[in-house]
């Protein structure tokens, strides 16, 4: 019984505000060591100029974004502080997952919409995620939560535009996910 | 002192080696609040589970103090991190794109790797409608470079926008989050629970 308990306790999610003081300080430990924050979609995109280069060398020398990308970031791209950054990401969440017992595959969807409708859904908001943090010039972490924790005026319009879509767009929205 | 590679103080091998074990702090903090789920997650914009709200804010105003003192010790040298520039049109459109695929798709760019990690397989769908979204602006730049570069301000901060100092810009924030984490607390209390 005390052990089931002690079990239970060590499963759940971890208190909201604890949480975020521990991510602030991870924050404030990467702008102290390296003078940046967290990210996300940046690796995304050293990613894909990588691949690019690697199947398809002459469009990555010509074609526009490319060739701009390549002036500016000097080296392979996946040298870079995100990929490295990321590679943690998924070792510290399988991690943390591995001792709460929730490894598992799974789809996660509200009764109401099939598997595939949240595949197809998933796919879909990846991809305007995407489209939209290159736009943006960074994501949730990268723009709207680096931006808030250094006062940065386009990281803080970042974040309303993104929370403040997302409200709006909510209802239309609300059979995906109640 | 700080930042460590800007003073040279670490080499740029290091510091990629810092990146990795930051990584692993953030993926196994957001895994442990729960950001490996997308119920969880878009839960913030129907008000029963608000905990994207409550860690964000926490951590955006312990970043944002701990920046402000380490300064004030004279720990860190703030001109020398990086301020995120603003594109004025760009950003607000893009941010608009993001939180149109956020509702959509349930994660952000982060937490579908993090998810992704302990096997969610919408979350893997996710990431790879992520690549897809990068492929199709790399591959459509030329339509949109004069707009992506439209409106620059360079890298203003809020409070040098509004005239006032980072502290009081600092205080307001905690009073914003401080009448949000109370907003939060509410709608969870009113709003019927989502068992996922």
């Amino acid at each position: 019984m005390e052990t089931e308990k002690k079990k239970d306790r060590a499963n759940r999610y971890m208190n909201p505000y604890l949480a975020g003081v521990f991510l602030g300080l991870v924050l404030l430990a990467a702008y102290f060591i390296s003078g940046r924050g967290l990210g996300a979609s940046g690796a995304f995109k050293s990613t894909t100029v990588s691949v690019v280069q690697k199947i398809a060398p002459g469009h990555a020398q010509n074609a526009a974004y490319y060739k701009e990308f390549l002036e500016t970031h000097p080296g392979n791209p996946l040298n870079s502080w995100l990929v490295f950054q990321i590679l943690g990401v998924i070792v510290g969440g399988f991690l943390s997952g591995a001792l709460a017992g929730r490894l598992k595959l799974k789809t996660e969807h509200s009764p109401k919409i099939t598997s595939k409708k949240r595949l197809m859904m998933a796919v879909l908001g990846g991809t305007l995620f995407g489209l939209g943090a290159q736009f943006g010039r960074g994501c949730t972490s990268g723009s709207a939560l680096c931006g808030m924790a250094v006062l940065s005026l386009g990281g803080i319009l970042s974040m309303m535009a993104i929370f403040g879509t997302g409200f709006v767009l909510a209802s239309f929205f609300r059979k995906y996910w109640i | 002192m700080g930042p460590l590679i800007a003073y040279e103080i670490i080499t740029e091998n290091t510091n990629l080696f810092f990146a990795f074990l930051i990584g692993i702090g953030f993926g196994f903090v957001l895994e442990r609040a729960g950001f490996s789920s997308s119920r969880k997650l878009v839960g913030v914009f129907y008000g029963y589970d608000t905990v994207v709200l409550k860690v964000f804010f926490t951590a955006g105003i312990t970043a944002m103090l701990g920046l402000l003192f380490f300064s004030l010790f004279g720990w860190i040298d703030l001109d020398l991190i990086y301020i995120n520039p603003t594109y004025l049109y760009s950003t607000i459109v893009g941010g608009m794109i993001m939180g149109t695929g956020f509702i959509i798709g349930g994660y952000c760019p982060g937490t579908s790797i993090c998810a992704a990690s302990i096997g969610k397989i919408d979350a893997m769908f996710f990431v790879l409608g992520i690549f897809i979204g990068v492929n199709i602006f790399n591959e459509t730049y030329p339509l949109w470079e004069n707009f992506y570069k439209a409106k620059f301000l360079g890298a203003p901060k809020l409070s040098e926008f509004l005239g006032i100092s980072d502290g009081i810009m600092a205080l307001l924030f905690v009073g914003m989050a401080m009448f949000a984490f109370w907003l939060g607390e509410r709608f969870e209390k009113i709003k019927k629970p989502v068992i996922y």
